[in-house]
Formats: structure tokens, C-alpha cells, sequence
């Protein structure tokens, strides 16, 4: 079978967020860069899925050519193949138009399901994955914390409001994958020496930018905190007084 | 003047909590351009429970209902939903960021060809100028957009808009979802329920909960019982999370769950950035952790240093006293 993993390049979780000074954008200066974290377990599922099934796993990213090394990784991790369309400011740029590139680079390749990560964790968007199934006329389903093959039957899980989801769609489809399928592997030597044989496309799209609905990119204001109001237990009765009279929130 | 369509969610004869919010955000939009603010509802009892939205100011509810429509099914919503845009125009289409409106609103807007405005803390029009501000970066930023199309998708954060209650009796009427058996592309074959009845984390007033701290699973039934006297939902770190105490569902953070209670209660949590992202749009916070460096405590609205063991039985004592 041909899988299709839709991954984007993000800064790590661990960064401190620094608004660069057009307002618009983060200071890109020492942010240590890594594949989006809900897009590692997509690439486990699909190197998973081809490993009991056989066939072959295609990566796809929208970047900049900061984004190889992701694409490296995860050619190193055991995908077969990466191609890369190039788009000099991407990280904001609308969901939408990243959505109709990827589709529009689907649609002349053959797959049989697309697995993206549910959502990036810069935008937090959580939708290029639907956007692109749209625009493909396939069915989604999102968030899945496990998936099993049946032929052409697909078989997932969700977690919803109070409980768990199991859901069901035919081949051709995308799903998008949530934290539970796995624990994304970590790309060994041999898996790294032979990444740099596979084919790497890059297809150029030019110039991306910002979504044009963005007017600043703000820190969120400062919430006063760090008050200590007291040690142990003896502290507790003060604490349930100041929730009630003081925070009002019991 | 503007229509303002908002999807009104229910379940189990019952509309969902966050239903109030959004219908009180929709009824003030739509009063600011003089048009009118409709809830959608979809599905079997739709007509039934769309008096209630009557409670929030809605005039209007447009209620879709088909056999094929039953269940919910992303594509068959997306297009029934759809097809409403074609007849009605809104100028505005809301929905909860919940796990349906995460699902329904991108796949309405891909159908659309936009896209959505996804967990929004923060919604104004400005004439036909939709106002928007929505965290990013899990929270570290916000983006403020200015939106001129003549369609909008958004989804709100839950438990972030106040209620605004104003009697009125809405017209219901039916609308032909268009919509057939083919359109049914995913089906849901089942549904386990969670086995403690506790409030859902997004939709959570008040959420316990328990970090590395807690030191092993069994030793959860000390938060559960504070949890108990205020009818709170419990949360957990990733470190738990990934240690097996916990399920992921519990998991407060970047890759678990992001909540805005009025209340959280924060044990044994260190305060990773990560953790802070999920939880950081809480209105009150409180930290217990034996440790005074740790970085909870720089957030935290009221932070008590000490041995969670002790504090939250006697926490639990003291509220017990107000409640």
C-alpha cells in the first residue's frame, strides 16, 4: 500500500517565543526546530501500517528549506521517499493555501491513505488534514489514537467528551493522529546513513507570507501570580477562605 | 445587517453546555449589525430542544433532520451544513472548538474553500469587520485577525464567553439537509463511555489535578475526593500521563488537553511549559508543591508550599466547611 505522511516543521516545545519586530512573526534566531510532534506519530502509524502490510511510506511538507531536516529525519526514521515544497515564509500563511498546495501536489501521485499529525504545534490551527481531504473528496476522520487495516476498512479510535469514539471509513481516506499510536521511533545509524540515498524532491512555490487576516502576532498579558500564602496544611483554611471571598470562584 | 449562524450541539436529549456561550456570543454579534443570530442543530431531538436557545436571545433556529443524518458523520454534516451557507449567507458561521466543532468546522470550511479560525479567545464585528484573537504557539502568543471575506468559520475556546441570558420564543424552522445515504462516508460503530461520571476537562468549572508529585496511580484517590466535594473534573501531566497512572484523555498540556476552568488546582505539577500551556487560560490558579522553586508557583494565583499529602485532605476539610 502507498502512504502519504503530511508533516510541517515547527519550533520545539520547549522554546521561548520572541515576537520578531514586524510584529508579525517570532524571532527565528536559536529556536531549535524539530517535525511537529502530532506528525512523529503519523509517521509511526504509516511505518507501522507498512511493515504488517507492505508497501511504501511518502513524506510531503509545506516549508521552508529549514524543512529537510525534518523530511532527513524522517526518511531516517524509515520512510521511503520526501518531497518538499519549498515556500520562503510559511509558517503563517493561511491554512487554506497550504491545504490546496499539498492537495494540488496529492493529486499527481497515487496513495492509498494520507496520514497527517492532528495539528501543528505553532498555529494550533487543527486543520490542514480536513482542508486537504475536502479538497480531495476523500473522507477524514481526526484525532485517532489507534487505527487498524481490514482490507479496505479502516477501523479508528477517537477520544470525545466522556468516552471513546471507534469509527470506520473505506480506503482511499486521510486520518489525522493524535497522541496513542505509538511511540515515534528514533532514527538509528544505519537508518540515518541510508536516509541520504532516498529521493528528496523539492518543488519551488515561491513566496508564501503571512495570512493576510493577521494583523499582529502579541504576547498574551501577564497575569499577576507568585503569591505564597502560606506552608502545609495550616495553609489550606486561608486558601478555601480566598477562593470564596477574595476569587469568588466557590 | 448580518446573519450569524451558530451550531448548536446536543446530545443524549440535552443541549451541550458550551451551547449557552455560543448562542450568547452569536445573539451579541448579530445584535451589533442588526441581522440576526440562528442556531443550526442537526440530528434527531433537534426540534425538540430548539425552544431552549430561546433562553439565550435566538429568534431563530434552523433544525436539519434526515435518517442518514442520525448519527453524526463529518462529511454528511460538513455538506448538510453547506448547503445551509448556500441558502442563508452568514457573514459568520460559529462552533465550539470542542472535539465535534474540531472535526465539523474544517471540514464545513474546506467545503467552503477557507478556512477556520480555530479556538478563538476573543470575537467582535466592527461594521462587516469580524475582530478575532486566538492563542498560538499553545498559548506562549495570541494573533489578533482582522477578517474581511465575506464568509467566516470560527470555533470559540470553550468556558472563555459569559452567558447572556434574555428570554424570546425562536421560529423553528426545517431546512432539507440535501443530503443523501452516499454522503455518509464514516460511521461511527461505537462509543465507550468514560467510567467516572465527572465533567469533561474542556467543559470543566473546576479541575484537581496531579502531577509526578503524586508519586503512583492509587495515590490519585486523595485529589479524587477533593475533586468530589467540588464537583470538579480531574486533570494530570504528561510525566503521569506517560507513566500509565493516568489515561491521555486526563492529560492538561501542549500535546493533551487545553482548559479554561475558573478554578484549577494544580498538585504536585512542576509547571513545564508545556503543562502551562494547556492550562494557563484558567481564571484562578492554585499550586501545591513541596517545592518553592518550582515554576508553578510563578503562576500560580495562590500558592501553598508543602507536602500535597497533608494539604489537599485538609483543603478538602475547609471547603467542605463553605460549600
Amino acid at each position: 500500500m502507498k502512504i502519504v505522511v503530511l508533516i510541517k516543521q515547527v519550533p520545539d516545545t520547549e522554546t521561548k517565543i520572541r515576537i520578531a519586530g514586524d510584529g508579525k512573526h517570532i524571532e527565528e534566531t536559536s529556536v531549535t526546530y524539530v517535525i511537529n510532534p502530532y506528525d512523529e506519530f503519523a509517521i509511526e502509524a504509516a511505518l507501522q501500517l507498512v511493515e504488517k502490510h507492505g508497501g511504501e511510506v511518502t513524506l510531503l511538507s509545506l516549508g521552508s528549506t529549514d524543512s529537510l531536516a525534518p523530511l532527513r529525519t524522517g526518511l531516517a526514521m524509515g520512510a521511503d521517499k520526501a518531497i518538499l515544497l519549498k515556500v520562503a515564509d510559511f509558517r503563517f500563511l493561511d491554512s487554506f493555501s497550504v491545504a490546496s498546495h499539498l492537495a494540488g501536489e496529492l493529486q499527481k501521485h497515487s496513495w492509498d491513505l494520507i496520514l497527517s499529525g492532528k495539528k501543528a504545534v505553532d498555529t494550533d490551527a487543527e486543520q490542514v488534514g480536513s482542508l486537504v481531504a475536502m479538497l480531495l473528496g476523500i473522507p477524514v476522520i481526526t484525532s485517532i489514537k489507534n487505527l487498524t487495516l481490514d482490507g479496505s476498512q479502516v477501523t479508528c479510535q477517537r477520544d470525545v467528551e466522556g468516552g471513546t469514539e471507534t469509527v470506520t471509513c473505506q480506503l482511499p481516506a486521510l486520518l489525522t493522529c493524535d497522541k496513542g499510536l505509538g511511540e515515534p521511533r528514533y532514527p538509528n545509524l544505519k537508518g540515518i546513513m541510508m536516509a541520504k540515498k532516498k529521493p528528496l524532491d523539492e518543488v519551488d512555490l515561491g513566496s508564501g507570507g503571512v495570512s493576510s487576516s493577521i494583523t499582529a502576532l502579541v504576547y498574551p498579558p501577564q497575569k499577576p501570580g507568585g503569591r505564597i500564602i502560606g506552608e502545609g496544611a495550616a495553609a489550606a483554611a486561608e486558601c478555601a477562605r480566598l477562593l470564596r471571598e477574595e476569587a469568588k470562584v466557590i | 445587517m448580518s446573519t450569524i449562524l451558530f451550531f448548536a450541539e446536543h446530545r443524549d436529549s440535552e443541549l451541550r453546555k458550551t451551547v449557552a456561550e455560543l448562542a450568547s456570543v452569536a445573539a451579541q454579534l448579530a445584535g451589533k449589525t442588526g441581522g440576526e443570530a440562528c442556531g443550526i442543530m442537526v440530528g434527531p431531538g433537534s426540534s425538540e430542544l430548539a425552544p431552549q436557545l430561546g433562553k439565550f436571545g435566538i429568534s431563530r433556529v434552523i433544525t436539519i433532520n434526515a435518517d442518514h443524518l442520525a448519527a453524526y458523520s463529518t462529511t454528511a454534516y460538513a455538506r448538510a451544513v453547506t448547503n445551509l451557507i448556500s441558502s442563508r449567507q452568514p457573514r459568520v458561521l460559529l462552533f465550539t472548538a470542542s472535539s465535534t466543532g474540531r472535526d465539523l468546522a474544517p471540514a464545513v470550511a474546506g467545503l467552503n474553500r477557507t478556512c477556520v479560525y480555530t479556538d478563538c479567545t476573543r470575537i467582535d464585528l466592527e461594521d462587516s469587520d469580524l475582530i478575532l484573537q486566538r492563542p498560538v504557539f499553545a498559548g506562549k502568543a495570541l494573533l489578533d485577525i482582522r477578517d474581511t471575506a465575506s464568509l467566516a468559520i470560527v470555533s470559540l475556546r470553550p468556558n472563555s464567553f459569559p452567558v447572556r441570558e434574555q428570554d424570546t420564543t425562536p421560529v423553528i424552522e426545517a431546512f432539507d439537509s440535501g443530503i443523501s445515504t452516499a454522503d455518509v462516508q464514516v460511521k461511527v460503530t461505537g462509543f465507550a463511555p468514560l467510567a467516572a461520571a465527572r465533567p469533561e476537562l474542556t467543559e470543566a468549572d473546576i479541575i484537581v489535578s496531579g502531577g509526578r508529585g503524586m508519586g503512583g496511580p492509587d495515590k490519585f484517590a486523595t485529589i479524587e475526593a477533593l475533586a468530589d466535594t467540588l464537583e470538579a473534573a480531574v486533570g494530570a501531566s504528561r510525566a503521569v500521563v506517560d507513566a500509565g497512572w493516568r489515561p491521555h484523555a486526563d492529560q492538561v498540556g501542549q500535546t493533551g488537553k487545553t482548559v479554561s476552568p475558573k478554578l484549577y488546582i494544580a498538585c504536585g505539577i512542576s509547571g513545564a511549559i508545556q503543562h502551562l500551556a494547556g492550562m494557563s487560560s484558567s481564571k484562578v490558579i492554585v499550586a501545591i508543591n513541596k517545592d518553592p522553586e518550582a515554576p508553578i508557583f510563578k503562576v500560580a494565583t495562590y500558592g501553598i508550599v508543602g507536602d500535597l499529602f497533608e494539604v489537599v485532605p485538609e483543603l478538602d476539610k475547609e471547603l467542605k466547611k463553605l460549600l
